[in-house]
């Protein structure tokens, strides 16, 4: 099981300033996220666009943004379980919590930190009908291992980089991959779509655009999909279909956590950012009280905040005195010690 | 500059009149949420999630689609001719009385 003083539910630039700041307190993070890295939608979503807003920079790539809140709570040390969802919790008697993701690992923390943005991530799926039956079937919404497919028949649908870079991918180890796409045009990196091109001329993609992949037919799993291009219809056999048509957030299992919830956020009292269950923080987008704003800025405010409170509950009565880190350095718990150069005063002899 | 009316009819099929400023630099889907109708606004109106999908019902001229709308419309999902994501299209005095259905949520 997985031990620490916080645990942070979301690896968003809220949950990775959150670990710094507890850093400075002593106390010790780990972050659960659903995605397979950290930033949150600052890395999945727009990683290339610039943001204005952040304080002391004037512009900054959101990709960068992440690279340097990961890089400033490197010193403290942080464990990630990525790649997983969290999905049920459980309160002890002693009052400390046990988290629970999807994929069954545990974590036992006396704090959670909620920073989960608009929720986790999951793939957007296709308005198809028997869809779910399908699911882990032949039809699969992520590619894990790829030598499932191994000389199999693949239809992939999409029209992004991850339906390009893993029709490429699959090209060499599939027997036969189709990629379908409703537009002629791609949004993906221009050598991606040139080499799908070269693969399409070698035969080692069969490219229907524009089309769409219509009906999904099989007994138990998936036989055939029906594509359909204009007027056309087309069945075709297929081992497996993979749809990748992005993800969308979903607030998810958090929502039957007993948290007072509205609008699809996690209601919170201002003073530290507790929500109606002790113990559990939640900060950034993911929260809501009168006043609140979805910046990046302000989750780094009640990141702060919250760590004071959580400081607090692990320390019961003992005085806790803000430190400034010009004054008092930084002491990282990988041994490194930052710090300003002393002023050296020196007498000028005479 | 003043205000211009807009219809938004939401997904019970019930016609929200707003009031829609013109000197803001407001987009559709922020009007949306200003008003508190049921869009996400996921991405915050960078042509990225069609979480404010709408379809057009009234005919006037909006501003053209760009690449990164097309490209995200070729995804999203409930598509049809009159598709447009609400952040591309900013409020300007030409849209007085516009009429705008929302897609059904993703």
């Amino acid at each position: 099981m997985i031990q620490t003083d916080i645990l942070i539910i979301g690896a968003g630039p809220t949950g990775l300033f959150t670990v710094f700041e507890a850093g400075l307190l002593k106390l010790k993070c780990h972050l659960i996220d659903a995605l397979p890295q950290p930033g949150g939608q600052c890395s999945e979503i727009y990683p290339k666009k610039p943001i204005y807003d952040i304080p002391g920079f004037p512009e900054i790539l959101a990709g960068d943004l992440t690279k340097n809140l990961l890089e400033q709570s490197k010193q403290f040390e942080p464990g990630f379980t990525l790649g997983e969802r969290a999905e049920t919790i459980e309160k002890l008697e002693d009052g400390s919590f046990i988290v629970t993701t999807n994929k069954g690992t545990k974590h036992h923390a006396p704090i959670v930190a909620i920073a989960g943005g608009l929720g986790s991530f999951e793939p957007r799926k296709p308005k198809l009908y028997d869809i779910e039956k399908f699911e882990d079937n032949g039809l699969e919404y992520f590619i894990k291992d790829p030598e499932v497919y191994r000389n199999k028949k693949v239809v992939i649908s999409g029209g992004g980089d991850s339906a390009l870079d893993w029709s490429i991918f699959l090209a060499d180890i599939a027997s036969e991959v189709t990629l379908i796409h409703r537009r002629n045009e791609f949004r993906g990196a221009l050598d991606s779509v040139e080499k799908v091109r070269e693969l399409k001329i070698l035969n080692k993609i069969n490219l229907i655009t524009p089309a769409e992949v219509t009906a999904l037919h099989g007994y138990k799993k998936i036989e055939a999909v029906t594509v359909t291009k204009g007027e056309e219809e087309q069945l075709l056999e297929t081992d497996h279909f993979i749809p990748l048509f992005g993800l969308s957030p979903k607030l998810g299992p958090i929502g039957n956590w007993g948290l007072d919830i509205e609008k699809n956020a996690i209601k919170v009292d201002t003073f530290d950012y507790q929500t109606n269950i002790p113990g559990i923080f939640a900060i950034g987008d993911v929260n809501t009280y009168p006043g609140k704003l979805k910046l990046i800025l302000c989750g780094f405010h009640e990141a702060t905040l919250m760590c004071q409170s959580a400081y607090k509950i692990l320390n019961p009565g003992k005085k806790l005195v803000l430190k400034y880190t010009t004054v008092s350095g930084i002491d990282g718990f990988d041994g490194t010690r930052k710090e300003s150069p002393k002023a050296v005063v020196q007498a000028i002899n005479t | 500059m003043s205000d211009i009316k807009i219809k938004i009819k939401d997904r019970e099929g019930v016609i929200h009149e707003v009031l829609a400023p013109t000197d803001m630099a407001m987009n559709l889907m922020e009007v949306c949420k200003a008003y508190e109708l049921p869009v996400e606004g996921t991405c915050g109106g960078m042509a990225m999630c069609a979480s404010c999908q709408c379809y057009v019902l009234s005919d006037q001229q909006l501003p053209e689609k760009g690449e990164e709308e097309e490209a995200m419309l070729s995804e999203a999902f409930y598509v049809r001719n009159n598709s447009r994501l609400g952040c591309q299209i900013n409020i300007t005095e030409n849209l007085e009385g516009l009429l705008v259905e929302l897609a059904p949520e993703y």
